[in-house]
């Protein structure tokens, strides 16, 4: 950085410095009256919070397919292959025992952005689901992939266990790793730019499918 | 910064450019013909405001989300050296590079180096106010750098030659069949139709072939986390992601005051800004990360701190509180004034009831003077906003802060308003002189008065009243004539 950077930051600084000169410079106590606040209701969520996930999810156009753990990989087959999509990319970390036969999958090594533009979707883990708002959160580990991957395909399956929803954003908050990235996603990529009409996919994936599963396990 | 733009077709439009703009009345006249302009933002603002009420009348913790959004903000605040370098140093531990900017002119000088270091001829952007208030486009453009906006609004903008007229909804003052005129004639589609769907699968096109190819960006931030380092972009289309995700540089420009304390403190603001902004439980993107992410995404991340102002804004006790904001435009959709107006009569990026309190005070009160009048201190955007930024005060607060300016001048000695106000405060200040006063204007009211029930015009300074409201007579008797005398009976 260069001399002048350095001098800009220290006159900042003092110039804040100085405007907060006397200004309470308490730890103001946050009052956290708010639903959810400073809880984490565990990992045993009730039924009413998976219906509601599953009801805002469906607000958002997106599907929902109700699986065991055993028939992620046939119900993904099946889908896919309801609507002729074949050529599928996947984080190079999910289990291959989610892969079906009958579909390309794709293996995210590095995959050029040309690439992930020309496949037919992705299908991914994920870290949470947030049920007010129908949100699914991605930290983007080995399962959840780079974040790229699930931006460039027009077509998401997403794959979350029920004990991985939660109900309010406070709770979320309380399981989320700060020190990774984060992505939220709540329904297809939208815009209401013009004339506030709500149109649905414009540079994210249009659809979305969620593979809700009743008891996710550890993947091996 | 030039004053005027020439867009492609020739036509040229004002830059939102609060040091030459002309006072808002002036310009709010203007745009008060301009029929479907209001047809526009009334339209879209109802729309914005009706999905915004359901979705807080839903929310029974709402006042104490606004409680806690207000507090977290004023901690940010009132620590915002701490804060600042416990982000600068956290980020840059995560591989990234801060710069500070004390101006503009110095914010836009560090973007073009990065950029010349790189040997960048274009970059790709997402929407950020910020970057329209130090007017970095133009200053890239005369430096032989070409800008190319990704949100859907602000490249409706950008192609039509056009200003933003809301934070959040740049756009709203335009509707689809202007749009369809704009990408039909600057994106070669002729046939194209006024549907949004086909308006919207037209810019997807457009950009995913840049979103591909050009290698650096730039982006604002709606806040920096001081506790992990940590920056966050709440968007809707995934031009966000795109940018965030598919360039070798990214560069963000943000605001001191966009700081926030912790990572939890998302929890929040990310339930009240996207329920007051959009009308949405959550917008569809939320990106959180810090610095350079290992093997995903940009290879170098750079922020420019910017005060600009702020810190200034930050020394006065009351207008400080402006600094609290979170961009949601929840204040501009409610607004009396803004509804009626549209956005560019403010003369600033920064329109409608925040922009009213935000730009002058950014100006140091030497431009701008005349939108702490453009309000009729109805509250409405008090109500509205989730960080409880008490408007109307700061909205008070600063037309003293014009007039104790004036006063400060010499003419003002001669001023007439001035002697006025001087001569109220005497009589005012004195029951006996109160009543001598009204006795004497009912008096001096015969001269005028003829049984009319309002006065329509009256003479000299009075007459400035009388130009946009009427005025009652005085009555025969007041109301301490006839207290005074009952007390007698």
């Amino acid at each position: 950085m260069s001399a002048a950077g350095r001098s800009s930051r220290e006159r900042v600084l003092e110039r804040i410095r100085k405007a907060n000169f006397g200004a309470a410079r308490l730890q103001e106590p946050i009052p956290r009256a708010y639903e959810g606040a400073g809880s984490d209701r565990g990992h045993a969520q009730s039924a009413e919070v998976v219906a509601l996930f599953e009801e805002r999810l469906h607000d958002y156009d997106a599907r929902v397919f109700h699986v065991h753990q055993d028939e992620i990989a046939a119900k993904a087959a099946e889908i896919l292959k309801a609507a002729d999509r074949r050529r599928i990319a996947v984080p190079a970390g999910l289990s291959a025992t989610w892969r079906a036969d009958g579909v390309e999958w794709i293996a995210d090594h590095e995959l050029s952005a040309d690439a992930l533009n020309a496949v037919d979707g992705v299908m991914t883990a994920a870290t949470l689901g947030i049920a007010v708002s129908g949100s699914i959160v991605l930290q983007h580990g080995p399962t959840e992939g780079r974040r790229v991957l699930t931006l460039l395909p027009d077509y998401h399956l997403c794959v979350v266990g029920a004990a991985q929803v939660v109900e309010t954003l406070p709770e979320a908050f309380a399981r989320i790793d700060p020190t990774r990235p984060v992505t939220f996603f709540s329904g297809p990529s939208a815009t209401a730019d013009i004339e506030m009409t709500r149109i649905k996919g414009v540079h994210g994936p249009r659809f979305l499918d969620v593979l809700l599963v009743d008891v996710l396990l550890a993947q091996d | 910064m030039s004053l005027v733009q020439i867009e492609p077709g020739g036509h040229s439009s004002r830059i939102l450019d609060p040091k030459t703009a002309p006072p808002f009345p002036d310009a709010a006249k203007t745009d008060l013909r301009d029929t479907q302009l209001r047809r526009n933002v009334v339209r879209a603002t109802d729309t914005i405001q009706g999905k915004r009420a359901a979705l807080v009348a839903e929310k029974s913790d709402w006042q104490a989300l606004r409680d806690a959004g207000a507090a977290i903000r004023r901690e940010a605040l009132a620590n915002l050296d701490r804060y600042l370098l416990e982000f600068e140093q956290r980020f840059q531990a995560a591989g990234g590079t801060v710069h500070w900017a004390a101006s503009a002119a110095e914010a836009n000088r560090i973007v073009l180096q990065i950029l010349q270091r790189e040997a960048a001829s274009e970059i790709i952007k997402i929407k950020s106010m910020t970057t329209a208030e130090i007017g970095l486009n133009e200053y890239l453009a005369q430096h032989g750098v070409a800008a190319h906006e990704t949100d859907l609004a602000e490249l409706i903008l950008q192609l039509g030659g056009d200003q933003p007229s809301h934070i959040v909804v740049p756009a709203l003052h335009k509707n689809r069949q202007q749009v369809r005129e704009i990408f039909a004639r600057t994106m070669g589609l002729p046939d194209l139709s006024d549907d949004p769907e086909a308006l919207t699968a037209a810019a997807r096109q457009y950009l995913r072939e840049k979103f591909l190819r050009v290698k650096t960006a730039i982006c604002g931030a709606n806040f920096l986390i001081a506790e992990t380092g940590g920056i966050t972009i709440v968007e809707s289309e995934g031009n966000g992601r795109m940018c965030l995700t598919l360039p070798e540089t990214l560069i963000a420009i943000v605001g001191i005051e966009k700081v926030i304390p912790r990572f939890a403190d998302l929890e929040v603001l990310l339930q009240t800004l996207p329920r007051s902004a959009t009308g949405e439980r959550m917008n569809p993107y939320n990106s959180i990360w810090s610095g350079v992410v290992p093997g995903d995404g940009p290879k170098k991340m750079h922020v420019v701190l910017l005060d600009n102002g702020r810190s200034r804004v930050l020394r006065d006790a009351i207008g400080r509180q402006t600094l609290q904001c979170i961009r949601c435009g929840a204040c501009q959709n409610a607004c009396p004034v803004y509804r009626q107006t549209g956005g560019h009569a403010y003369g600033s990026v920064y329109a409608g009831p925040i922009g009213a309190i935000l730009t002058p005070q950014l100006e140091d009160m030497r431009h701008a003077q005349s939108l702490p009048y453009a309000s009729s201190l109805c509250g409405a955007c008090y109500e509205v906003c989730p960080v409880k930024i008490n408007i109307p005060e700061v909205l008070v607060h600063l037309r003293s802060r014009v007039v104790d300016r004036g006063r400060r001048k010499l003419a003002s000695f001669f001023d007439q308003e001035r002697a006025g106000m001087m001569a109220m405060a005497a009589v005012f200040a004195n029951h006996r002189r109160y009543g001598a006063a009204q006795r004497l204007a009912r008096i001096g009211q015969r001269t005028i008065h003829h049984g009319e029930a309002w006065y329509h015009w009256l003479p000299g300074m009075a007459g400035r009243w009388t130009e946009t409201r009427d005025l009652a007579p005085l009555p025969q008797q007041t109301f301490r004539e006839w207290w005074h005398q009952r007390g007698r009976s």
